[in-house]
């Protein structure tokens, strides 16, 4: 069943229209990737689902509500966290405020006290630095700590936008290992990187966008032997 | 003995500024505009509780209430109909709407209350505290607004640290964006802002009218820019900076009005501004401001 479904989306920014009607779904319980170079509309695509950034043409619906038009905020409630790209995390306030900032629609005290615990035992880095304000973590802490944040809200999807961006190979590999893990616990993630390969490696599905259009649809490991895709997006 | 009470009632008068440069601070701080209005606000709090003490007689604690909650309306009534459509719109646009909604406030006020002076009766009536033998004398008003500084720093700064819209201003104070991906309403939180700003101008109005008490449309205006400049010259969008700018510049004023000349008090105000300024441009506090793009 898909939990979500975007239709023939547009998006302008002023007058240039940087998505040209693109339509995707996930599935509950995949990993999806959407895959494309720089300036493709990866980024665009996934702030115009959490309002961001409004769509002017085409339906988004989410496990069968229609957000299109509904403000960003109210879809953290509705079980949607977005890791945005650059990790934007709260640099002046400490780890845990982070953190805390990540269950801030939940009301459900006791249990977030739980969810925190979890996140500490999955990134015990996280754990060690609580005090510490964010700015002074890492580039990978950082992404832990965005990870970890969106992870607060016990999302039934997570949108992530190039979470190895920056990071040292070390770390990528660390950041997809945690990724896989999210999505055993139960998690669907929609996915959005540049380093191709790494996500194709996780996902089930991949969509090629470029220019603001989906080029190419598939299954993630049959794409890996597509000779074009190999030609533009895994050359090493 | 006479240097100790100007100074003491510089401080008194910086504590004036800092609650109103709390209204400046905060609203830059989260909303990222500046407010000119704000001092007008004070004004209108000021003649409502003038109004509800002295032309119906109540008591000065009921005046101050009714200042508050009329103030707390204005203000979030004034950023959702001017403010917040401008949301997107450039820093000028949300500027010169400030100004607009300050010269509106004014000349509403000029229309109800006339612009003759109206005599502010002080809403303090303790007595005030004579030390070393009759040579040193504090107002009571003074006494009064520096404890009350004090106290709106501490609740305000445990606010800020302690309760979940406190940190969702932080949120929204660093990263717009991001602060709505962890579902904070970034508008309610605008709008609880310019609440809290707005009553504290109306306490502000009660105590700046109570040790100067000639009350007119304009009254708001020349300890608004004051209050803006403590703002900038602790550091804008810091709270601690608020009141280390408006104590500062209160002391400053009050300590050239008496040994320098009550003329050119103002003029060494701003100069200090533009000296601290040019020595550091984002004042006391203040951090680099990083443009988002």
């Amino acid at each position: 069943m898909a939990i979500l479904e975007v239709r023939d989306l547009e998006v302008y920014y002023g007058v240039i229209q940087a998505i040209k009607g693109i339509s995707f779904e996930v599935n509950e319980g995949e990993i999806i990737a959407l895959i494309g170079a720089n300036g493709a509309g990866k980024t665009t695509t996934l702030q115009t689902i959490t309002g961001l950034i409004p769509a002017k043409a085409g339906r988004i619906v989410y496990d069968g509500t229609d957000i299109t038009r509904m403000p960003g905020y109210k879809l953290v409630s509705m079980g949607i966290a977005h890791v945005p790209e650059g990790r934007r995390v709260f640099a002046e306030m400490t780890v845990l405020q982070n953190l805390r900032m990540g269950a801030y629609t939940r009301k459900d005290k006791a249990e977030v006290e739980e969810t925190l615990k979890s996140i500490y035992h999955r990134f015990p880095r996280l754990e060690e630095r609580k005090n510490q304000p964010a700015g002074t973590l890492s580039g990978g802490e950082q992404q832990m700590l965005a990870m970890g944040r969106a992870l607060m809200s016990r999302p039934k999807l997570m949108l992530m936008d190039e979470p190895s961006m920056g990071l040292s190979p070390i770390y990528v590999n660390e950041i997809f290992d945690i990724i896989k893990e999210i999505h055993k616990s139960g998690t669907t993630v929609l996915l959005v990187e540049q380093n191709a390969k790494k996500a194709l490696s996780i996902a089930d599905k991949a969509y090629v966008l470029e220019t603001g259009r989906i080029v190419l649809s598939g299954d993630a490991r049959e794409m890996m032997d597509n000779e074009q895709v190999k030609k533009a997006y895994l050359s090493e | 003995m006479s240097f100790l009470s100007y100074f003491i009632s510089g401080v008194s008068l910086g504590a004036v500024y800092a609650i109103i440069a709390l209204g400046y601070t905060m609203v830059y701080g989260i909303a990222r505009m500046l407010n000119f209005a704000h001092g007008d606000v004070i004004m209108v709090g000021s003649f409502i509780i003038f109004t509800v003490v002295s032309t119906f007689g109540l008591n000065p604690f009921i005046g101050i209430a009714a200042g508050v909650l009329a103030c707390t309306l204005l203000g979030v009534t004034v950023e959702r109909i001017a403010y917040r459509p401008l949301r997107e719109a450039t820093s000028l646009a949300v500027l010169i709407t400030a100004i607009g909604v300050s010269y509106f406030l004014q000349n509403v006020a000029l229309l109800i209350f006339g612009s003759n002076a109206h005599q502010f009766t002080s809403v303090v009536s303790l007595p005030n505290l004579v030390l070393a033998g009759g040579n040193l004398t504090i107002s009571s008003t003074a006494i009064v607004t520096i404890i009350s500084c004090i106290i709106i720093m501490i609740a305000l700064t445990a606010f800020i640290n302690k309760t979940k819209m406190g940190q969702a201003m932080l949120a929204v104070s660093e990263d717009r964006g991001a602060a709505s991906l962890m579902g904070i309403d970034v508008n309610k939180t605008i709008a609880v802002t310019f609440a809290i700003g707005s009553a504290l101008a109306a306490i502000a109005g009660a105590l700046l009218c109570s040790a100067y008490p000639s009350l007119t449309p304009y009254t708001g205006s020349m300890p608004g820019i004051k209050a803006f400049t403590a703002a900038v010259f602790g550091g804008i969008g810091s709270i601690p900076g608020a009141l280390i700018g408006g104590i500062v510049l209160g002391v400053i004023e009050n300590l050239s009005k008496a040994y320098i000349s009550s003329q050119l008090s103002d003029a060494i105000v701003f100069a200090v501004l533009i000296i601290v300024l040019l020595v550091r441009p984002t004042g006391i506090l203040g951090r680099k401001i990083n443009e988002k793009v």
